[in-house]
């Protein structure tokens, strides 16, 4: 599995209330709501993502609620991976229980800048910047989370799960 | 190589002898938690995975609080949703308006959660129940929809900070002073997927309100969970009140902690986090040049009987300030009927705040308290994030009840012990 595309670059402590506030959270409908991703930080995200983008953060990404609404319209706006120096616990498990594609890596937090065209092999964890020519190795999953990437999600896992039991 | 509390808890749920940090598990829950507006998503995945049954249908809460009373049309399909779920798998513990809470401070007061319990909620302040010596923490719509139908759920076995606590509070100064101090100190990812464990002689001192308020907001320090040791305090709380027999975990004498931190109690200051992170702590003698436009006192984090006792004993006989609009929400019905009873209501109503049926509400700006461009709120709420109770600039100063009732009556922030 790869991914490919262009950055969008935020600094540390990017919380799931900008990601998606709350005041829209009357819905539950993923294409009303991804109107609104990142509104409070970049009021422009919505209208400049394409397809396959990539969004890289600092440290604690996806920090406060436990709203799974905040990946889910990262991952409805069509960005193919998220990449910080660390997530937010309960972000990572959201984003992994879903299958929106998360790397955690300090190198490339560092050096990558918006803008830059990355692409990402997810078998092996290498992000290449294209832009700047550069490599960095992020940490692979666990073999258990991998399972429930490669499934499509939690529940697709346990009803895989069940369907072998 | 001994065990923390927690990771005793888990590998009791996950039938193993011992457990190590970073070890992924499958753990057996005692409860599972959803509000109006997780709930909905956890049902749909729920249904398109096939499931037609729940694991138990008496180990499913559903607490309608984040819009209710419904606010708009929108919400009040949401709560639809949840209510004819909860019918159709005769879930026991489901708390429509009229009977509902903050979930969070419903739950424990309704003995629901208990000593010795795996809780998982699909809200970020699930982490309150360490305090009565559960593991609790927060998940996603996904966790919920997969633990209601299996009772069961995968997690990553934490490592743990010790928070050693010493000596006793000052008067005015509560578990939030405690809290704010702390995240304040090690910053808003410092026990990132960690346990807060917390011990020494001075938890004795913190009431069961206190560390309901200290374990909420283990979360904005990152946490996976916060817990407190189960003592006397713990087993008053819990009798007459706990639903199930609970039992008693202890952290092995030989347990590995990456840290351990010593809080002095005696030392903390009232205290308040400026916009636009927990972290961002100072004293409140320190902000006493802000000036404010609104009050909230209530939320999962301070709605508790002795949060309204605090404002109460503070705003009794008095007036707030010119300019300031003071809001009160009492974070069950069973808090709002003791502060009718005892004739709270009657002396924030006289001291001129308005008292609200218990909601989430402004807290992460749904409604009842929305700011406008600009303003200033003092909320004994959990979180001071960009644009979290209205506009993109207003801004959110967090503080204990306390504070929150002294500032109502000067129209900036005040310590305490100053207006008494």
């Amino acid at each position: 599995m790869n991914a490919n595309g262009r950055v969008f670059k935020y600094p540390d402590n990017v919380d799931t209330d900008v990601i998606i506030p709350a005041r829209y959270l009357n819905s539950q409908d993923a294409k009303e709501l991804a109107q609104h991703c990142m509104e409070d930080i970049d009021p422009e995200f919505v209208r400049k993502v394409h397809e396959g983008d990539i969004i890289v953060g600092g440290w604690n990404f996806g920090c406060g609620s436990s709203r799974e609404h905040a990946p889910l319209v990262i991952k409805t706006c069509g960005v193919s991976c998220v990449i910080a120096k660390s997530f937010a616990r309960i972000f990572y498990r959201n984003s992994i229980n879903i299958g929106m594609p998360i790397l955690e890596c300090e190198a490339a937090s560092d050096a990558i800048e918006n803008g830059d065209e990355v692409s990402i092999d997810f078998d092996t964890g290498v992000i290449t910047n294209v832009t700047k020519g550069e490599m960095y190795q992020a940490e692979p999953f666990p073999p258990f989370i991998q399972d429930i990437i490669r499934a499509g999600g939690l529940m697709n896992s346990i009803r895989a799960k069940e369907g072998n039991a | 190589m001994g065990m923390t509390m927690t990771q005793k808890i888990l590998a009791a749920h996950a039938g193993l002898d011992e457990v190590r940090p970073g070890q992924l598990i499958n753990v057996r829950l005692d409860q599972v938690l959803g509000n109006d507006i997780t709930t909905p998503v956890a049902i749909n995945e729920f249904e398109k995975a096939g499931f037609t049954s729940v694991f138990d249908r008496a180990r499913i809460n559903i607490v309608l609080d984040h819009f209710v009373p419904n606010k708009d049309v929108k919400s009040a399909q949401q709560s639809k949703q949840c209510r004819d779920f909860a019918r159709r798998h005769e879930i026991v513990n489901f708390f429509d308006v009229g009977k509902m809470g903050i979930e969070h401070a419903l739950l424990p007061e309704q003995g629901i959660v208990t000593a010795g319990d795996t809780i998982i909620g699909a809200d970020s302040h699930t982490c309150t129940y360490g305090a009565v010596g559960a593991f609790s923490t927060g998940g996603g719509s996904t966790d919920m929809a997969a633990a209601m139908a299996t009772g069961s759920l995968w997690f990553k076995v934490p490592s743990a900070i010790r928070f050693v606590l010493k000596g006793a509070l000052q008067p005015r100064v509560s578990g939030k002073d405690v809290i704010l101090h702390i995240i304040g100190k090690i910053g808003v990812d410092g026990a990132l997927y960690k346990s807060m464990e917390f011990t020494g002689e001075g938890v004795a001192s913190l009431s069961m309100d206190d560390r309901l308020c200290i374990c909420n907001m283990a979360i904005e320090a990152g946490a996976k969970n916060g817990i407190f040791p189960v003592d006397d305090v713990t087993v008053a709380y819990l009798s007459g009140r706990s639903q199930r027999p609970w039992t008693v975990y202890e952290a092995d004498a030989d347990a590995e902690y990456d840290e351990t931190i010593e809080i002095d109690l005696s030392a903390i200051e009232p205290t308040v986090s400026w916009p636009h992170l927990p972290e961002n702590t100072h004293t409140a003698k320190e902000s006493e040049h802000i000036t404010i436009d609104q009050v909230v006192i209530g939320s999962c984090t301070n709605g508790r009987l002795e949060d309204m006792q605090a404002a109460y004993e503070i705003l009794n006989g008095k007036h707030v300030a010119d300019g300031v609009r003071v809001i009160i929400i009492p974070g069950t019905m069973a808090v709002y009927k003791a502060c009718i009873k005892n004739g709270w209501t009657e002396a924030f109503v006289d001291a001129g705040c308005v008292v609200s049926t218990p909601t989430c509400g402004p807290c992460l700006g749904g409604y009842m308290g929305i700011l406008a461009d600009h303003e200033r709120c003092v909320s004994t709420t959990n979180r001071n994030f960009v644009g979290r109770m209205g506009h993109v600039t207003s801004e959110i100063y967090l503080a204990s009840p306390a504070v929150a009732a002294a500032s109502a009556l000067t129209g900036h922030i005040t310590d305490p012990r100053e207006v008494e």
